[in-house]
């Protein structure tokens, strides 16, 4: 008898993500569905982007920091000190910022969508509400997905703006930049299409944090074990798809802005 | 009275007069690994009340589960209240769930929310808020399992037979036309056992509800063969006639994928089955 079953093991792979792309569908297609669970769309954005703030401004803040300081010596050797303000701000605002608030974000709310529909799964709490008529990826992934989307993209923004200031005050600082060249600088040098591919990523990253947490969630097994297996499942695939998508979301939108 | 509790004399069953039955198994299947039910068929007529038994593993809870539409049989056909469920999508079963209750093994009770928000989660579910009139409910079902007290406590400080009757309070609240216990006295202890089997039979007895009830007790399933509800004391009691007065409970036992036995209690006494006799002994 062999240990395992190469056929078996593809049909386990197809099967899943048929269902995350069922799953992942439908989230999107319950907006225009009724119910709507507003109460509960509230509550999961104060819990996703309130709760994540202190995590994205430390992370935004020392990033935009580092940034500065990394690249000062080499701008230095060119005489090009000054345009420490356009790297930082064009390094978080089309990448930076939108990617590490994604992983931030997916290693905090993943694992905690997965953890906490995995334990109402293997009690039985999910096919409880099945039971009662209610359906479980109106009432509980929906409005993660809903408010994980609309939370990412304003603390992606947040991201970006601390990411600058930390940037700043290395560059004041330490480097001793003048404050509004750094800021003119930095303005100066975003377009359109660079604002769009900050403020577009954070939305399909906060898509990717949702779902995939969601589906670990929701087809947990294996009781307390199968949740700390989902749980990490969960943060492990979502950051990997974060990094994926992200190359190819920045392909085509270069693409389309003709970088 | 509370509108929850009708004189026995209006015993009625609680779905409006028809021919059909509350729930029917034509020739159902389904297996995982290897199959687990091969071909059942049995019919629950309304105001009756089935008692599944049979050794663990045999699918007692997945008959369960197949007659709420949670899981898909992979062969034969399955009604509840005149409506086929078998190739019913899953939005359109949501809308015969809600006429259906559920008793779950383990409680299965949302442990963020207190015994008042879980036991009027269906009705909050309508309205979307907790109203005057959905709280007046909520504590009349809560009556009915004697746990009124408990209306602001989470189900992790009650006890795991208060927690069976906050999920038994849960699933009568909305008055449904048919309830599933899964084990409802399982790992209780004979007294708590005792209080949720009176009141599974004063749910039978007062509204008539057509329910299906697994159990491995056979204590269990024996009492309610034998007992009735009288309302007058508000307690179970045995049946005076020497048992002759029909209770409209009737036992099913499943093995091996198959049902070897369905009949009265009297029936299952009087067997010659091996097996049978065994599992009795």
């Amino acid at each position: 008898m062999p240990i395992f079953s190469l056929t078996e093991i593809a049909k386990e792979q197809v099967e899943a993500v048929q269902d995350y792309s069922l799953l992942a569908g439908r989230s999107l297609t319950n907006i225009f569905g009724h119910p709507r669970y507003f109460a509960d769309t509230l509550l999961q954005a104060d819990s996703i982007g309130v709760g994540s703030l202190p995590i994205v401004i430390l992370t935004g803040f020392f990033t935009g920091a580092v940034l500065a300081l990394q690249t000062s010596s080499t701008l230095q050797q060119f005489g090009s000190l000054s345009l420490t303000g356009k790297l930082v701000s064009l390094s978080m605002v089309r990448e930076l910022g939108p990617v590490l608030t994604g992983l931030m974000v997916a290693g905090r709310n993943s694992s905690g969508m997965a953890s906490e529909l995995g334990s109402m799964k293997v009690t039985e709490q999910i096919d409880a509400m099945r039971a009662m008529g209610v359906d479980p990826s109106k009432k509980l992934v929906t409005p993660r997905v809903i408010a994980s989307m609309v939370m990412l993209f304003f603390l992606a923004i947040i991201s970006n703006l601390v990411g600058l200031t930390g940037g700043f005050v290395i560059s004041y600082l330490l480097l001793g930049l003048d404050p509004n060249q750094y800021w003119t600088t930095a303005y100066q040098a975003l377009r359109f299409g660079d604002v769009f591919m900050g403020l577009c990523k954070p939305v399909f990253f906060g898509f990717i944090i949702s779902s995939i947490g969601c589906y670990y969630g929701l087809s947990a097994k294996g009781g307390t074990q199968g949740v700390g297996r989902a749980t990490t499942q969960a943060v492990v695939a979502a950051s990997v798809l974060i990094l994926v998508s992200d190359f190819f979301i920045t392909r085509l939108l270069m693409g389309i802005f003709q970088y | 009275m509370s509108s929850l509790a009708p004189p026995a004399e209006q015993r009625q069953p609680t779905a409006t007069s028809r021919a059909d039955a509350a729930m029917r198994f034509e020739k159902v299947g389904i297996g995982f690994d290897h199959p687990v039910l091969g071909g059942i068929s049995f019919q629950l007529p309304h105001g009756e009340t089935k008692i599944l038994m049979g050794e663990a593993g045999t699918g007692k809870t997945l008959v369960l589960k197949l007659a709420l539409g949670l899981l898909k049989p992979d062969a034969g056909r399955i009604t509840v209240l005149g409506e086929e469920i078998t190739q019913m999508r899953e939005e359109d079963l949501f809308a015969l769930r809600r006429k259906i209750g559920m008793v779950f093994q383990e409680s299965a009770l949302f442990d963020s929310l207190t015994v008042e928000e879980n036991v009027a989660y269906r009705l909050m579910e309508e309205t979307g808020r907790l109203t005057d009139e959905i709280h007046a409910r909520v504590l009349e079902a809560l009556r009915f399992v004697e746990l009124e007290h408990t209306v602001d406590l989470f189900p992790s400080e009650l006890s795991g037979g208060m927690r069976r009757r906050v999920a038994i309070a849960r699933a009568i609240i909305t008055r449904p036309e048919v309830i599933l216990y899964d084990s409802p006295t399982g790992g209780l202890d004979p007294v708590t056992s005792d209080t949720i089997i009176e009141l599974i039979v004063k749910q039978r007895d007062v509204y008539g509800t057509s329910s299906l009830l697994v159990t491995s007790r056979l204590q269990d399933a024996f009492t309610m063969a034998s007992h009735c509800f009288d309302q007058k004391q508000n307690k179970m009691v045995p049946v005076a006639d020497g048992g002759v007065r029909d209770l409209h409970t009737r036992f099913l036992m499943l093995r091996d994928g198959q049902i070897i036995f369905e009949g009265t209690a009297a029936d299952m006494l009087r067997s010659n089955d091996p097996y049978i006799r065994e599992y009795l002994s």
